[in-house]
């Protein structure tokens, strides 16, 4: 039914339209890189752009993505997106690495919108992403060093 | 017995015991060369078993070095730090270096530390594979350089291998790995290999960028939960509310009719019901009408059991240390410090929930995909219930999204609810079973909730005379197949870190007591010691302050059999600026704590302002004996850091009748990106052998935070989490 742009490619998914976008990308189109974490926006390891802007996937019914541009950490690119993850490797910042993948779109969010955050700034763009591993003081040095690069 | 205790990890004690498996495992190879493709890359969705799987080293005709690691990576940066150990020796180039995870195999892969078993915990991975793994690499070196001494006719000690080429200078010959990997592989394996002296280490201790963050950052790195095999059902259990109910019965209609629902089984822990995705599995679970039998379940709420090992503690235990005459001594001291301490049930909470994937194969064997901690028990655990030998159930280890212990079930619990899954499905497709959030943090394996009595008597100088502690909680090895291991009743893991205090304290006596009850109990990240570490580091604080001594000096005083404990500790409070003026509101506290036989010293800094309490800044100081990867430390240090800061502040887990309250991230909390403190780590220059750093940093957190709070308000805080009253704001 609902008719979906992963990506850039378009999807047409015969599935509830009342399942959360985080299952329709996991169970049916194998976008496995967007993590389910707490399944109720607590978490932050389902983030994803919706139209450039970050939701949380697992509660995000796939009916309200229609029409919209759906990215996940699979198909994130420009700019900013390699400044991030370029920082992110400089930085070693993954432990365990599953919130990793929410932690860079919501990073990549922050840094679309405010190319020079503070660290105050970081807290409330990077408050809702839990990293259960503690890497938050290598995340807001990576974001720093990220905001550095792309000047 | 399957695993050996290792309640107080001696060096000199592990070294014999490590020489002797590792003797035998030095027959046969280390090393296995061949034309066979590289190992199953993390990122690639194939998962070959190693071809040789006494192997830890293989190389490839394209110069790839593969290390196969045969530990799980839970985020402690264990496959880049046991790769690093082999690629060091062997000389390879850090770039050419992938690794694998290794298969359930106990009597190749075992963890020598333990025994016939092969499993990650006790911080052990790095320190049982230090020897065995420098062999591995400089027997595989050895055994290029031979292979290449025969084909360029040159003598073997004129040739050089350095960063993964291998040269002779005189002849000017020079190639890679790959192109000698074939015929070293016929070769003789040499069985004690010259290892290099520390001077002429290029990776170990310097800087190795991990192996796995790549993947990781781009959403490539798999984890059991991205495994889809075909036509796989997702499985989700409809499990009892309260610990020891049994199912009663259970209308399936409802759920029966979602559409994606293919079928719904009972099993031993409960219903389950299997679908088509995920959703449709949480609507069918949903949907589903259980009956539970709660005449013989745990409805007993968190105050009841507290106050039930409030008076425990008050009767004679089983002793579990003993020096001097404590009772005697205590009569004679000039002042008796007394305290109770309540510390509670925590969950492990990993960001990515439980869940596991098996199929039966066509060859009526079992393939399962997960991320197993204990691997020689989750195979013998699901072969039990599928009715095969442990050899017949192939363990493919993939990436876990943190553990903290609680993958090393000694019930293998879900792995083994996995296998009655697909056992009582008839088989028929291979399943994911996934547990939400919701299931992972209701179905307990908690850290034990404790309670501490301590009496503490100093003599006129105000220092120590007499340590009494009555330690009760459920043990974690009673009930399991591991109850062998406890000794005189007392159950190492309730007590380790309290038994042996580095401090010189002339008469001491500790008790445990085994408290019962029906909450699942399981060792969570530095297990005994983090509890035990905080009341013995608050309590010497204590004694600081009574003696009218600053804490540190103090300390350091009854430091002087434990250098280790006290050099990390002079570090902590030097790079801390001890004793340095503060502003108003503001404190420090420091602790030390050995476990795992590594030794760290935190120094926090708090403030209280109109927000509350912060902690501001952690000053840590580690000697882990040669520090395998200096970064990957200091990534450990500030993540236990990360990791334990919420207990302090708020995490609990509690009971109501029985039933857990807290079962997801809104109410049990971990810290936040706002909350961490800046981490300051210093690495001591070390000579001797490494032990492991995934869980030694989190013990003295709590106690330097506690003490910082003190000094910063006068307010003493022995339970925890701190009591909101104190904290303000937060």
């Amino acid at each position: 039914m609902p008719d979906l742009t992963i990506n850039g490619t378009k999807h047409d998914l015969d599935v509830d339209p009342d399942m959360p976008l985080l299952w329709v990308l996991r169970d049916h189109v194998d976008l496995t890189g967007t993590k389910f974490g707490c399944g109720i926006a607590q978490c932050g390891a389902c983030t994803i752009h919706l139209d450039g802007t970050p939701v949380l996937a697992c509660v995000t019914p796939v009916a309200a993505a229609e029409g919209a541009r759906i990215t996940t950490i699979e198909g994130v690119a420009g700019p900013v997106a390699d400044a991030v993850r370029e920082a992110w490797a400089a930085r070693e910042v993954a432990q365990c690495g599953y919130c990793q993948p929410g932690q860079i779109m919501a990073a990549i969010s922050l840094l679309t919108e405010n190319p020079h955050p503070n660290d105050a700034d970081i807290d409330a763009a990077m408050e809702g992403n839990i990293c259960r591993c503690g890497t938050y003081q290598r995340i807001r040095a990576a974001i720093h060093d990220a905001a550095a690069k792309l000047g | 017995m399957l695993f050996k205790p290792l309640p107080s990890p001696s060096r000199r004690r592990f070294l014999q015991g490590g020489a002797a498996v590792g003797g035998a495992l030095v027959i046969g190879t280390f090393a296995h060369f061949g034309r066979d493709k590289a190992a199953a890359s993390p990122q690639s969705r194939r998962f070959d078993p190693p071809t040789a799987p006494n192997a830890f080293v293989r190389i490839a005709a394209d110069d790839t070095v593969t290390v196969i690691v045969k530990h799980l990576d839970m985020g402690q940066g264990i496959a880049t730090g046991l790769s690093t150990i082999v690629a060091d020796e062997l000389d390879a180039d850090w770039p050419q270096v992938r690794f694998a995870f290794a298969p359930a195999d106990a009597k190749l892969y075992n963890n020598l530390a333990w025994g016939p078993a092969q499993g990650t915990g006790q911080s052990t991975a790095i320190a049982n594979s230090w020897i065995q793994l420098r062999k591995a690499g400089a027997a595989a070196r050895a055994m290029l350089v031979a292979a290449a001494a025969a084909e360029w006719d040159v003598p073997a000690e004129e040739i050089v291998v350095a960063r993964g080429m291998i040269r002779h200078e005189a002849s000017g010959r020079a190639s890679g790995f790959g192109a000698f990997a074939e015929k070293a592989s016929a070769l003789p394996v040499p069985q004690e290999p010259s290892l290099k002296s520390p001077g002429q280490w290029t990776l170990i201790g310097k800087h190795a960028p991990r192996i796995d963050t790549a993947d990781k950052h781009a959403g490539r790195a798999l984890y059991s939960g991205d495994i889809r095999r075909p036509g796989m059902l997702i499985a989700m259990v409809a499990h009892p509310p309260r610990f020891g109910a049994r199912l009663r019965g259970f209308d399936d209609a409802a759920t029966r009719a979602v559409p994606g629902v293919v079928d719904v089984v009972a099993i031993p822990t409960g219903v389950a019901v299997l679908a088509r995705d995920t959703w449709s599995a949480m609507k069918g679970r949903d949907a589903l009408d259980v009956t539970w039998d709660e005449s013989r379940a745990e409805t007993r709420s968190t105050e009841d059991l507290l106050a039930e090992y409030r008076a425990m503690a008050k009767t004679r235990g089983v002793t579990a240390s003993r020096k001097g005459d404590a009772a005697g001594a205590m009569g004679r001291a000039a002042q008796v410090i007394e305290a109770e301490y309540d510390l509670p049930h925590l969950a492990h909470a990993a960001m990515e929930p439980l869940n596991v994937v098996i199929e039966r194969r066509a060859d009526g064997g079992y393939e399962a995909w997960g991320a197993f901690q204990l691997p020689t028990i989750d195979q013998a655990s699901a072969a039990a219930i599928l009715g095969v030998t442990p050899d017949r159930v192939a363990l493919n280890t993939v990436f876990s999204g943190g553990s903290f212990g609680r993958r090393a079930s000694p019930q293998a619990d879900w792995f083994s609810e996995a296998a009655h899954i697909l056992k009582a499905s008839g088989e028929r497709a291979p399943i994911r079973l996934v547990w939400t959030r919701e299931d992972d943090m209701r179905a307990g394996h908690f850290r034990p909730l404790v309670h501490h009595r301590v009496r503490l008597g100093l003599d006129a100088q105000g220092l120590p005379l007499a340590w009494e502690q009555s330690i009760v909680g459920k043990s974690i090895l009673i009930g399991t197949p591991f109850e062998a291991l406890i000794i005189n009743g007392v159950d190492a893991s309730s007590v380790e870190g309290a038994t042996e205090p580095p401090y010189a304290i002339p008469n001491l006596r500790v008790e445990a007591h085994n408290a019962r009850d029906q909450v699942p109990v399981l060792w969570w990240r530095s297990v005994g010691h983090s509890h035990t570490a905080h009341v013995l580091e608050t309590m010497i604080d204590e004694a600081a302050f009574a003696a009218g001594e600053d804490p540190v000096a103090y300390r350091l005083k009854l430091l002087a059999e434990a250098p280790r404990e006290a050099a990390v500790l002079r570090v902590a409070a030097e790079q801390a600026g001890w004793g340095a003026a503060m502003p108003e509101g503001h404190g420090r506290g420091v602790a030390v704590h050995r476990s795992f036989g590594s030794c760290v010293a935190m120094a926090a800094e708090v403030s209280f302002g109109a927000e509350g309490m912060r902690v501001r800044r952690i000053v840590a100081a580690v000697d882990c004996g040669v520090a395998v990867n200096p970064d990957n430390i200091r990534a450990q240090v500030e993540g236990s850091v990360g990791f334990a800061l919420a207990t302090v502040l708020r995490e609990k887990v509690t009971l109501r009748d029985g039933i857990v309250q807290e079962t997801n991230f809104d109410a049990y909390r971990p810290t936040r990106i706002s909350e961490m403190p800046v981490v300051e780590t210093h690495i001591l220059a070390s000579a001797e052998e490494p032990t492991g750093m995934g869980e030694p940093a989190v013990p003295p957190l709590a106690p330097a935070i506690c003490n910082a709070i003190f000094a910063a308000t006068g307010k003493r805080v022995r339970s925890l989490p701190v009591d909101p009253a104190i904290l303000g704001g937060v």
